[in-house]
């Protein structure tokens, strides 16, 4: 009987979601394009624009700046995040709330007066353009989302194990060694690989921080875009969307070892 | 005394000075050290008074208000219907459909932005087509104006909507539409009483996130907008790269900041903030 | 004080259980332990002795203090107030990874990342026990929990009666003088529950140490303890053996939590030779011993256990030591081996049971006489 209505639903979803996707796969298609500009479809095909992406000297400077930035910023929240997530997922003290609302106010301060503040800090001392110092700022914004997966994974840990352990004998680092960090290690490598994602990603604290020296991806992508959308922007971005991609495909290989577990213990 | 050495809470203290160094006394020393360049308090009011009735940024206030509060309402109409198709199929449809959103939420928002500005271009892919199908003769102009600025940032926030919705939908227990159903309701009847009132908090969560990103909102209007389409942030931005007037991106700043502080206030207040960003 | 030194019984029981003497091993002392959340007192002043090789139970609704008691024990819960001595020695400053507790919980606690065999090695590698020793002792308390052949499984491939076994072998195995248990057999089904309630008291016999037992249920409670705690709105209101909480409660509250039971409620007329005389509202007058001593004009319950009430279809002649009663069925039960008769008398309802032994069952309407002795019936304040 409600089938009309359904199927309305249905198609509007369609619709919807190939909107959603279309953007993403159309850059990837036009990144293999062989012309000089960009047409859709292409008429050929080639790597052209990636041997430009690649072959060139300071893409492959920018490639590096963002993977350095991301692999600091990753290691610093990662650890920190974990620390501050189990302390609020296993201390006992009041305005647990307050606490973690505000280390999640990176995520809702605009990343424009942030950026501006820490360049104005950074300038002061000449910082400008060092990578080890904008993977250290580029933390800030990694943090919340480490706690947020982390928050989340860790609530499922059963207390109860930590306290079978910790009355078995064990001190408080063999539990944490032995016990808390094996068990908790799926959501830590998950926060891991989305704080690398949102650190190689990022755009607006490199744009302000990074001076000539460090130019990430996302920062050569924003000067190019003002003056022209040329196809190895297309080649660029592919790449950052199969970063993306991989991120996405580990951190679901992640999920389904972890809930195929699960789903043994129930069986 | 005993009990405080052993509580996890002190693992708190590296987190907490990370942020206190690189996030909080940039902007306590920035504001500080821009307003402390005034001769005064009653200097310090003068430049707020001119700054903050200047054109541009009464403009740029009223362009932020309007655009975000139409990309809020954009996201959240056009994102209900699919928050409640994820909320009640499951299978290959819905991770199909989980797909299609995840995806665009974790690709870079410059990249993001720049497949639309490939799509909605003056030679850009949508007027390739329409202009070899004979549709138009001139390309339209889909770019560099309003419009471009609110497909951006609608496609950009999107997730964040359907996320949050799909969060608050998902504690829906199914039962009961069911038992609306079995005691004689019909359809819409339903989901006006029953559904809609359910997942209203997902609602106004949603509506908030979204309005709180976008007001703060650069990347996507500065690269998508025109002349006219001048955000606040951009205005901040503009005045600290170019203009080089720190007294004027100090006061944008503060006030831009101070509103995002009172919306998130708000969004404390009524969810729990561990599902920010639909976690 | 709290109200366990309120029952003489219990009293006299916790008389000669003070860990002073050398050979004491696991005797645990609490002494007015306290703990609050905001306001709400959850364990309030209790104070307890647990003496060494003892099987004791705290039960208890839920809500009642009993977890937050044990987890006080066991130094997961702070203490506020008061004092925990184990063999004498005040365990206060101690971690609880110091305190050597084995500890059962019930939803088992195996860590999953580990197998069988490293869980139960868990406690000795955590205190250095070198390899072939720690191999000799693991098989012998897998073999104590007969799952010598599990050594190399995860818990997700056990069921949760094998789970509750690891636990169990994991908690004993560094030789623990007391284990804690919080609700061990909670999540398992009720024949598994009972064969286990078999073999956890059975490998406290012979291993004995002491064990303290958190339960909410009455029957594992009484099965498996030599003396049982009960514990209401944070305090513990009785202390004694199985057979002594269960037939001398000292409130009306505990007579109702535990098994069935009749509380007429009434006013009292006097107490003689720690005898009281009862008036139920119906003008019908009753007997029972008063376990203290009560001022005349109390409201007071009459308790008496639907078992120890004999049905007759005709009264016998009155005698001084029984109480006697008249009335009509009203409604019958059938429980399989027993009979539950609810029998009208002037206006109160008394429950009979009746084992199920093939004798004439009686009908509703039918009159029927009552006789107890008055032994049986305790006057209750309330």
């Amino acid at each position: 009987m409600d089938r009309p209505r359904e199927l309305g639903l249905a198609s509007y979803i369609a619709v919807a979601c190939l909107v959603l996707i279309a953007p993403i796969a159309i850059v990837c298609v036009l990144a293999f394009s062989g012309e000089g500009y960009l047409r859709f479809p292409p008429e050929s095909f080639s790597l052209r624009w990636f041997s430009a992406f690649f072959g060139d000297g300071r893409w492959r400077q920018s490639l590096w700046s963002s993977f350095v930035i991301a692999l600091i910023a990753c290691a610093i929240s990662t650890v920190l995040g974990f620390l501050a997530a189990y302390a609020l997922v296993r201390g006992e003290f009041r305005a647990k709330k307050v606490l973690l609302s505000f280390m999640l106010m990176p995520l809702i301060v605009p990343h424009v007066i942030t950026a501006i503040a820490m360049y104005f800090l950074t300038a002061r001392f000449g910082l400008v353009g060092n990578v080890v110092w904008i993977g250290f700022c580029h933390a800030v914004v990694t943090l919340p989302i480490v706690l947020l997966i982390l928050l989340s994974s860790m609530q499922s840990v059963d207390i109860n194990l930590e306290r079978a352990a910790l009355s078995l004998g064990g001190s408080r680092l063999y539990v944490f060694r032995r016990i808390v960090i094996p068990l908790a290690f799926p959501g830590i490598l998950s926060g891991a690989l989305f704080a690398f994602l949102a650190s190689f990603d990022e755009l607006i604290i490199s744009l302000f921080l990074a001076g000539v020296r460090a130019q990430t991806l996302p920062v050569r992508i924003w000067n190019s875009l003002h003056l022209e959308l040329e196809p190895v922007i297309a080649a660029v971005s592919a790449f950052l969307i199969a970063v993306t991609g991989a991120v996405l495909v580990l951190d679901g290989l992640i999920r389904h070892l972890r809930s195929s577990a699960a789903a043994g213990a129930r069986g | 005394m005993r009990s405080r050495s052993r509580d996890p809470g002190v693992l708190l203290v590296p987190a907490f000075a990370l942020l206190a160094v690189l996030f909080v006394l940039p902007l306590a020393w920035f504001f500080v050290g821009v307003f402390a360049e005034a001769d005064g308090i009653a200097d310090l009011a003068d430049w707020f008074a001119i700054v903050l009735t200047s054109r541009a940024v009464v403009t740029a206030m009223i362009t932020t208000n309007w655009i975000s509060l139409l990309v809020t309402a954009i996201t959240l109409l056009v994102g209900y219907p699919i928050a409640y198709y994820l909320a009640t199929h499951t299978g290959w449809r819905f991770a199909l459909v989980l797909f299609c959103i995840i995806v665009p939420y974790f690709t870079s928002v410059i990249v993001r932005t720049y497949s639309w500005m490939v799509l909605l271009g003056r030679n850009g892919i949508i007027n390739q087509a329409l202009q070899s199908a004979g549709l138009i003769d001139a390309p339209l102009a889909l770019l560099y104006n309003k419009a471009g600025v609110l497909v951006g940032m609608t496609y950009v926030l999107m997730p964040y909507m359907i996320l949050t919705l799909y969060a608050a939908m998902r504690g829906i227990d199914p039962s009961l539409t069911r038992a609306a159903y079995g005691l004689g309701a019909g359809r819409i009847y339903t989901f006006w009483r029953i559904y809609f009132p359910l997942s209203l908090h997902g609602v106004v969560s949603g509506s908030l996130i979204v309005f709180i990103l976008a007001i703060g909102f650069f990347i996507t209007p500065a690269l998508m907008g025109g002349p006219g389409d001048v955000m606040i942030a951009m205005l901040i931005e503009r005045a600290v790269e170019i203009t080089l007037d720190w007294m004027s991106a100090a006061i944008m700043a503060l006030v831009l900041l101070a509103v995002t502080l009172v919306l998130y206030a708000f969004y404390y207040r009524f969810t729990d903030v561990r599902r920010m960003m639909g976690a | 004080m709290s109200r366990v030194s309120d029952a003489p019984a219990a009293s006299r029981e916790t008389l000669g259980a003070e860990p002073d003497g050398a050979d004491a091993r696991g005797a645990i002392s609490l002494r007015r332990i306290t703990k609050r959340y905001g306001d709400e007192r959850v364990v309030d002043a209790v104070s307890l002795e647990i003496r060494p090789g003892e099987f004791f139970s705290l039960l208890g609704p839920s809500g009642s203090g009993k977890t937050t008691t044990l987890m006080m024990i066991a130094g997961f819960a702070d203490l506020e107030e008061g004092q925990i001595l184990i063999d004498g020695t005040d365990i206060a400053a101690e971690p609880p990874q110091r305190r050597g507790f084995g500890m059962v919980f019930q939803n088992y606690a195996i860590f999953p990342h580990l197998n069988v065999f490293e869980n139960v090695a868990f406690p000795l590698r955590a205190r250095r026990v070198t390899g072939l020793e720690i191999e000799r002792r693991v098989r012998d308390a897998l073999a104590l929990v007969r799952l010598e052949r599990f050594g190399e499984r995860f818990a997700r491939q056990l069921s949760g009666g094998q789970q509750q076994r690891v636990a169990i072998a994991r908690a004993i195995v560094f030789q623990p003088k007391v284990v804690l248990m919080d609700e061990p057999l909670g999540a398992l089904d009720k024949n598994l529950r009972y064969e286990m309630q078999v073999e956890i008291k059975d490998i406290q016999r012979r291993l004995g140490m002491t064990v303290v037992y958190v339960t909410h249920d009455q029957e594992e409670a009484m099965n498996m303890s030599d003396r049982i705690g009960i514990m209401n709105h944070g305090r513990v209101d009785q202390v004694g053996p199985p057979t002594q909480i269960y037939e001398r409660p000292v409130s009306t509250f505990i007579a109702r939590f535990l098994g069935e039971a009749n509380l007429l409620s009434g006013e009292l007329r006097e107490v003689c030779d720690g005898v009281a005389t009862i008036a139920l509202p119906g003008g019908v007058t009753l007997r029972a011993v008063a376990p203290k001593p009560l001022a005349a004009g109390t409201p007071v319950s009459l308790f008496v256990r639907p078992e120890r009430i004999a049905l007759a279809e005709t009264a016998g002649p009155p005698a001084s030591a029984l109480n006697r009663a008249a009335g009509r069925i009203r409604r019958m039960s059938f429980l399989g081996n027993i009979l539950r008769y609810v029998v009208d008398v002037s206006g109160a309802e008394i429950t009979v049971d009746v084992q199920n032994a093939g004798s004439r069952r009686l009908a509703e309407g039918d009159a029927v006489a009552l006789a107890w002795a008055v032994a049986d019936s305790l006057a209750l304040e309330g």
